[in-house]
């Protein structure tokens, strides 16, 4: 494994990436280096780990069940989703149930902010997000209640680390096909 | 509003198809976005509020004045067509309530100067070397006028000229006269491209959509107090009358480099005709307006005439890897079409035209202002004209390009490319120049008649 590199703002070259070089970065409390600002308020940094976020919030009491329960059923709706990673974590912290979304994404949240509203709504992601203490109840049509209540449970990663570091998950699915392809066009010369 | 071309169109002079009653309140709507007007000449003043009484008086008189989408539906033959929009200042100038104010979308109330890095406005597109007034605190209220010629426009100026003499407090910042550049017989730009090839259709005006063009888009995309693609009418600006047929309009002044332009194709294409292809290439379209998903090795001007055709395509299917049109041409950008998650949520209204003189083909640069000075319309700024200057002209990575913006309508420093998919191996425009620079722009609030007359009148 080649060594891995320590991403500071200064060698963060944007245009400059390397996938053979696994990359870490440490982030600044405020989850950016300098305040650049998207539709929505500050734009996150791409990291190794590409975009992403984490969001946090207390669910109401007694709906635990109900969120965990939707697991399942969102388990063949979500398939449409384009990114990398979801998490799903209930937590307890003494007599509360917290709920832990994390999320890794090829862009930035901020952009396609509307679209991930609208896909929540069509594969049920509400159901979850309405048993979280705080959430707008007009969320469907005050998009922006429904983003400040995210932007206030996002918790910014203070490290993030990459083995292929800024690769998207399109070129990972095109590397993967590339292979397949060749492995067939190798049986294909027998 | 047709100043780039002079034709006039066939529903002028009688009465338009007929609309869904129960919908669209025309008589309460400005005719701006609902219809374009066969004019060869416009005028816009940008003016300021000096005193909120003043103002009001203005807005009042000019309020009769204002052209509404029922008077053009009734078929009159018009020879001017006056809008008038206000920007938050000039809202907050006229007197309206700090709890009202408050209610506008963050985004108007900031303004378009503030929402720069938003919209990727840096180097030679920021605020600070706006002309006009324009990013300044001063600016309040817009007024724009489309007159059937350039006599008739200059009639209208010196009539309005004359009105605001009586009106002490209201003043001039800047203004800008736009007409029509030849040849006079479709609509272009400086640059040579046809333009308005692709514009939607609003719910509940009757008029039927273009080949390819998708279903009419609901009302409420584009105007307050109707249900919109998501569903019931978002919640819009206080009280109530506000909230009610109007429209947010953003306003760009982009000046064209002709020039530089003209260089760039000679200086990547040997002949005539691969001259046209790179054209084609960074438009997605001939000059002609042919697309080149439908006619990818040779221009077809027949095809680009052909109102059933011109749109009928898509990239998806048709041109998934952009072997036809690049995946970062400006009109792959602009309207993704298949390729992009809700795009009846992302619709605009254009209007607009050409402001300075056409530089003739084969003269070098003269170093004039020339460019188009359009207004994009909408019941969004934030997710329609935001998203589309954030996310589709700006964004280096669209469609997983890596470095590259909208090759002619981006933010453009020299350090972006273009790439052209091309079989076996596609070609790289390194470091593109800017062809276009924004000059000026601004958020206006586009009221209803009633909204118009409420502000006129608030004490």
């Amino acid at each position: 494994m080649a060594a891995t590199v320590i991403e500071t703002p200064s060698t963060r070259k944007e245009k400059v990436r390397d996938w053979t070089k696994p990359a870490a970065m440490a982030i600044p409390k405020e989850g950016y280096f300098s305040l650049k600002n998207g539709r929505y308020g500050p734009i996150y940094p791409r990291t190794p780990a590409c975009h992403g976020f984490t969001i946090i919030a207390k669910i109401k009491p007694g709906r635990e069940e109900t969120i965990r329960a939707y697991g399942k059923t969102i388990e063949t709706a979500i398939a449409t989703l384009k990114l990398h990673y979801l998490r799903w974590v209930l937590f307890d912290i003494g007599k509360d149930t917290y709920f832990m979304y994390q999320g890794i994404f090829d862009t930035d949240f901020d952009k396609y902010t509307e679209d991930a509203v609208a896909l929540f709504k069509k594969v049920g992601v509400n159901t979850v997000f309405e048993n979280l203490e705080g959430f707008p109840e007009d969320w469907k049509t005050n998009v922006p209640a429904f983003l400040k209540f995210v932007r206030e449970h996002q918790c910014p990663s203070f490290l993030e680390y990459g083995e292929y570091p800024y690769e998207t998950a399109d070129e990972i699915k095109k590397a993967l096909q590339l292979k397949a392809k060749f492995s067939e066009m190798l049986d294909l010369m027998q | 509003m047709a100043i780039y071309s002079a034709p006039l169109p066939k529903s002028v002079g009688r009465e338009l198809p007929k609309a869904d009653a129960a919908s669209l309140e025309f008589e309460d709507i400005q005719h701006f976005l609902i219809h374009r007007s066969p004019a060869l000449a416009a005028r816009y003043e940008f003016l300021t509020f000096r005193e909120p009484l003043a103002g009001r008086a203005w807005l009042r008189a000019m309020t009769e004045k204002v052209t509404t989408a029922a008077a053009v539906r009734s078929g009159q033959l018009n020879t001017r067509w006056v809008t008038v929009a206000l920007n938050w200042n000039g809202i907050r100038a006229l007197g309206l309530d700090d709890h009202s104010l408050a209610s506008f979308p963050e985004e108007f109330r900031q303004g378009m100067a503030t929402r720069a890095e938003v919209l990727g406005m840096t180097g030679a597109n920021h605020p600070e070397h706006w002309k006009g007034g324009l990013a300044s605190a001063d600016l309040h209220a817009i007024v724009i006028l489309f007159a059937r010629d350039v006599p008739e426009r200059e009639r209208c100026r010196v009539e309005h000229e004359k009105f605001l003499s009586q009106c002490q407090g209201v003043e001039v910042l800047s203004s800008l006269d736009l007409e029509a550049i030849p040849p006079f017989d479709y609509a272009h730009e400086h640059f040579g491209y046809r333009d308005r090839l692709s514009q939607p259709v609003i719910e509940g005006t009757g008029e039927e959509p273009m080949s390819g063009s998708g279903p009419a888009i609901k009302a409420g995309e584009f105007f307050l107090g109707y249900p919109d693609e998501e569903g019931p009418s978002a919640e819009g600006p206080k009280p109530e009358i506000l909230s009610r047929n109007g429209s947010y309009l953003a306003y760009l002044m982009m000046e064209e480099h002709v020039g530089a332009f003209r260089d760039f194709l000679r200086q990547h294409g040997e002949t005539q005709d691969e001259q046209e292809l790179v054209a084609a290439k960074l438009m997605g379209r001939w000059r002609s307006g042919a697309p080149l998903v439908l006619t990818p090795e040779k221009d077809d001007p027949k095809l680009a005439g052909d109102y059933q055709s011109t749109n009928d395509f898509d990239f998806g299917k048709m041109d998934p890897r952009g072997y036809a049109c690049p995946l970062g041409a400006h009109i792959r950008r602009m309207n993704p079409r298949d390729t992009a998650a809700n795009m009846n949520r992302r619709k605009m209204i254009r209007r607009g035209g050409t402001y300075g003189p056409p530089l003739p083909e084969g003269a070098p640069e003269d170093g004039r202002e020339r460019g188009i000075a359009a207004f994009v319309g909408c019941a969004s700024l934030v997710r329609q004209f935001e998203f589309a200057m954030n996310v589709w002209a700006n964004d280096p990575n669209f469609h997983e390009l890596g470095n590259e913006r909208d090759p002619i309508f981006g933010t453009q420093d020299g350090t972006f490319d273009m790439t052209i998919p091309k079989r076996p191996i596609r070609k790289k425009i390194k470091g593109l120049p800017a062809f276009t620079t924004i000059c000026g722009g601004a958020y206006f609030f586009l009221p209803g008649i009633k909204a118009l007359r409420y502000l006129a009148s608030l004490t």
